[in-house]
């Protein structure tokens, strides 16, 4: 008999034989055994038992039931932290009650995000920022995005011009969020394809060729997800520079740094892409990815007041306290999280962050060098290669001196079966190799990128730092 | 007598002068560990990213230590959002901290789990194949219903050749703030009807009823009012949203928002019908993190079926591992209070939620009708009156409270939250008494019970509000009883008026540390501010 058929068997066994009435089950406290043949009777799939059940078997019942699932130091897949120290779960323990919206309830809480806000906009390189914390990086995009929008309309009317068409640009290679935007936001989507050339990533002149007077702004992205490039957000503050002085369309750019936003201000400090653009007027991170907390915690920040439109700021009475304002799309959320990210900013500092990033990079550069020397597979990630010398450019693997300049971009490594490989062994899949790594526990992705690159599959393994 | 200001200021800056006085703080702006010594590090810049790295431990303690400020939960009486979990649900919320509810290929058990919370509140509701999610909270419910009618309409509208580009919405101005940012952040216009005493300060459903045209894209009926429990007419809206629909042939959904309500109504008004038994009823949203009993953080939104969560705002994503589906606001969001929640489900069980709730609405009832014995105060909630028996002008009775606890009338459907403002009479006795001073000096107490106008168009009544949640014993409702008459005789006998604008603070305390330092200085002066 399966192993399954006799668990199978074993239960049916339990719930006959069992005599006890549910309603004994709330004030005693059952032996192990004994409680989990009770929950078993008792608990239904799909409607709310009747009666209630005792802590202990209520939580044994889920640990157990959550016992299969994958261990995420194994989860290659996803850019999502998921460690942090016994410091840090204490603290965040502690404040599990905390609802982030209550300023008046939490004032030391509240002032706590201050802080995180200035520490972040200090990092971004602005003296001004306002902003907030959010629960991750897309409602950080709506909200950039939103503001951007209104911003627009009301300049549009101004002018007494049409406001019922506008457009949003970006590459293809745009994670769900941002094309969410467009289409919650009724916001017409002009997705730019990727090549080759482009890194997989945004071709900064073909999006300035998109843009007409229509353009609520473009979305830059600081961390491609497919194959973690930056975008060229300086690149494109010049094509818009260049467009505003040939057509007057004074267009905006929001960076999408979900990964980069944490991971630029340590590893590549000289490049060019926060507030220091003047035409940079939102960044949005999540602090839940290299912020290194867990997830539930992202960050939009403006440039200045000025970007953010009033009428999208409420004012609240009724918790208690002094007024509130309220610019999220969430209200009530967890506070504990935005503390673990105080914390870690407290314990890691600029010292720490750096050393980390430096380590995951090191790893995963040795990973895409290995991978290369194997043989069987092609990198399509350049974090690994000198700044300047990308995968479109022939013989990539031309130098491997030491050269502490590499080319910026996320720590994931972007690779596919080799030519020469597939030509070898024409009945592999490449799909079938996340598959047989998932038999050992791995989780790591296989899926194909962008149009009009879509011919083409790649795997990724996002190191966790 | 004559006071000359202090400027607190200068009197530290002279203390940190002082030749006894040798720490190198020398700037606001910079956290001295209490533990320094013990740890030997250097002090950390609060606005700024520290440069070096610190000891887990210190840190730990440091940040723990200024949290020690913050308010205590359960005398915040002002929340409707839940504080306390048993230890075994956080445990069960600890072990599963990392977890991420969006990566839905990493934790199939966690989705599973997901899947039986959707079943259950969809029975609770009624349903018979609701579709439907769990979100951050509320707001993200309600923008999700709001956007999925409008979605819905604009395909509708767009079929028929018609204009599509001027929706708008309806509900009462008692509306709380995600109802009004949906409309101004999605582009509907927003109707909001005006609330009076005689709709119980609710949605009036004759008077939304006219403001729908064939733009409405649906009306929003809370479950729940939060200014003063009430409960608005669902069943009503619906009939009138029947009525209109034979007049003019304008089908117009109704969402219900019951965040408040929606883990109330099912257990202590089981016939009341409000939910997916009313087929005009499309979608609900509600809060887990407020009846539901879970910490903040876990909201749900059904739909009556996948019929009306339109396929355009679903998107597919396969970078992930393998294909999945959104249609959230968020993506990446904790799953432990989720899985908090279904401990819930579990470990209470229908009776575990019936009993908490009613015993909620026993001490509601207890509250509402000591202050009215008191004479101080008018109850503008109803939760403890009979049904039907709504206003404070007819003076509810402890008979008709023991008969309902006999179980012979019914008291009006409602929240547990007790809404009041000082008696006319004790206003024209105490003409000096301004009855946002109650609040401040119940601060002093420890409570915070807000005060504040009721929605426009309501004679300019400012009430009082207090929300009863399972935190609140019995031993709870004795305390502010006492402290609240308490503040209220201290005021009547005080000969002059309280000015409790001086307890309002009106500086940014963060702009204000930056004036201090002179001119900023740029390396420790805070840098950005929030929203």
């Amino acid at each position: 008999m399966s192993f399954v058929m006799k668990y199978l068997k074993l239960i049916i066994q339990a719930r006959q034989a069992d005599t006890r009435s549910p309603s004994s089950a709330t004030n005693a406290t059952p032996a192990l055994e004994q409680s989990s043949r009770l929950t078993l009777q008792q608990v239904s799939r799909s409607r709310l038992a009747e009666h209630s059940t005792d802590a202990h078997a209520a939580y044994q019942f889920i640990h157990d039931a959550l016992e299969l699932e994958s261990r995420p130091n194994m989860n290659m897949a996803s850019y999502v932290h998921t460690w942090m120290e016994p410091e840090a779960d204490r603290l965040i323990m502690e404040n599990i009650n905390k609802n982030l919206c209550d300023q008046g309830e939490y004032p030391v809480t509240a002032e706590i995000h201050r802080r995180c806000i200035s520490i972040i906009g200090d990092l971004w390189n602005s003296n001004d920022a306002v902003g907030s914390s959010t629960v991750g990086s897309s409602e950080a995009i709506h909200l950039g995005g939103l503001a951007m929008k209104k911003r627009w309309q009301q300049k549009r009317m101004a002018e007494g011009k049409d406001t019922s068409r506008p457009n949003i640009v970006m590459g293809h290679n745009a994670q769900a969020a941002l094309e969410k935007f467009a289409c919650y936001f009724d916001v017409e989507c002009r997705l730019i394809p990727v090549s080759l050339e482009s890194h997989y990533c945004l071709d900064v002149k073909k999006a300035a060729e998109a843009c007409d007077e229509n353009t609520i702004g473009v979305y830059v992205i600081l961390g491609s997800l497919f194959t973690g490039h930056f975008e060229d957000v300086h690149g494109m503050s010049d094509e818009l520079d260049r467009i505003e002085e040939e057509k007057g369309w004074n267009i905006p750019i929001h960076v999408d740094a979900a990964s980069g936003g944490f991971i630029a201000p340590f590893m590549f400090p000289d490049l060019k892409w926060g507030f220091e653009l003047d035409r940079v007027k939102s960044i949005n991170a999540s602090g839940h990815k290299f912020g290194l907390t867990y997830a539930g915690i992202g960050w939009i920040l403006w440039r200045s007041d000025e970007y953010l439109p009033k009428e999208l700021v409420f004012t609240i009475d009724y918790m208690g306290a002094e007024v509130q304002t309220s610019y999220t799309l969430n209200f009530s959320r967890p506070a504990c999280f935005m503390i673990g990210q105080y914390y870690n900013f407290l314990r890691h500092g600029r010292e720490g962050y750096t050393s980390i990033m430096q380590k995951n990079f090191a790893n995963s550069r040795t990973l895409s060098l290995a991978l290369e020397e194997s043989g069987y597979f092609d990198v399509m990630s350049d974090i690994h290669r000198p700044k300047g010398v990308y995968m479109s450019i022939r013989n990539p693997k031309a130098v491997r001196e030491n050269d502490t300049e590499y080319n910026p971009g996320s720590p994931c490594v972007a690779f596919k079966l080799t030519d020469k490989f597939r030509t070898e062994n024409p009945h592999v899949k490449q799909s079938d190799v996340p598959k047989l790594l998932h038999t050992r526990g791995w989780v790591v992705p296989n899926y194909a990128l962008p149009p009009a690159q879509e011919l083409t599959e790649v795997m990724r393994i996002v190191l966790p730092p | 007598m004559l006071h000359k200001h202090i400027d607190t200021e200068d009197i530290i800056k002279h203390a940190k002068l002082s030749p006894t006085h040798h720490h190198l703080r020398n700037s606001h702006n910079v956290h001295t560990l209490a533990y320094g010594s013990r740890y030997a590090t250097e002090d950390i810049p609060k606005y700024k990213l520290p440069e070096k790295s610190t000891e887990a431990q210190a840190v730990y303690q440091l940040i723990h230590d200024e949290l020690e400020l913050d308010g205590r939960p359960n005398m915040n009486l002002a929340s409707f959002v839940h504080t306390w979990m048993e230890p075994e649900a956080d445990k069960l919320i600890m072990e599963n901290m990392c977890k991420n509810l969006s990566d839905q290929d990493e934790y199939p058990a966690t989705m599973r789990i997901h899947a039986r919370c959707i079943s259950i509140i969809g029975d609770m509701w009624n349903a018979k194949g609701a579709v439907g999610t769990a979100t951050i909270g509320s707001s993200e419910a309600v923008l999700l219903g709001g956007l999925a009618m409008k979605k819905r309409w604009q395909a509708t509208m767009r079929a028929q050749g018609k204009d599509a580009s001027r929706p708008n919405i309806v509900m009462g101005n008692n509306a709380q703030v995600a109802l009004e940012k949906f409309a101004r952040y999605f582009d509907v216009e927003c109707r909001l009807i005006p609330v009076t005493a005689e709709s119980h300060y609710c949605l009036d459903i004759k008077k939304a009823a006219e403001a729908c045209d064939e733009n409405t894209i649906g009306v929003y009926v809370i479950l729940g009012s939060t200014y003063t429990g009430h409960f608005e007419d669902v069943e009503g809206m619906s009939k009138e949203l029947d009525r209109i629909q034979e007049q003019k042939g304008w089908d117009i959904p109704i969402h219900v928002d019951a965040a408040s309500g929606g883990f109330v109504a099912p257990f202590a008004f089981p016939k009341l019908k409000w939910n997916f038994e009313l087929p005009r009823v499309k979608s609900i949203n509600t809060s887990g993190h407020k009846y539901g009993l879970a910490y903040a953080g876990i909201g749900w939104v059904l739909w009556r079926s996948e019929e009306f969560l339109p396929k355009e705002l679903i998107f597919t994503l396969t970078y992930l591992g393998s294909e999945e589906q959104t249609f959230t606001l968020n993506f990446s969001r904790p799953a432990c209070f989720m899985i908090a929640q279904y401990y819930n489900f579990v470990r209470l069980g229908k009776q575990g939620y019936t009993s908490i709730i009613l015993n909620d609405l026993d001490n509601a009832r207890v509250l509402s009708l000591a202050l009215e014995e008191s004479t101080y105060f008018d109850l503008i909630s109803d939760m403890h009156r009979t049904k039907g028996v709504f206003g404070f002008g007819k003076k509810s009775n402890l008979d008709s409270i023991k008969e309902t606890i006999a179980g012979i009338t019914e008291l009006n459907p409602a929240l547990p939250v007790v809404a009041f403002k000082l008696s006319d009479q004790f206003k024209a006795e105490n003409p000096h008494v301004k009855q946002a001073a109650l609040s401040t000096l119940l601060r002093t107490r420890g409570w915070i019970v807000p005060n504040y106008a009721l929605p426009p168009a309501v004679d300019d009544v400012e009430i009082l509000r207090i929300v009863v949640r399972e935190s609140f014993s019995q031993e709870l409702v004795d305390t502010v009883i006492a402290d609240l008459i308490w503040a209220t005789e201290t005021l009547a006998a005080s000969e002059s008026s309280f000015d409790v604008d001086i307890f309002v603070r009106k500086h940014d305390p963060v702009a204000d540390a930056h004036k201090m330092e002179g001119h900023a200085d740029s390396n420790h002066g805070p840098k950005g501010r929030q929203c």
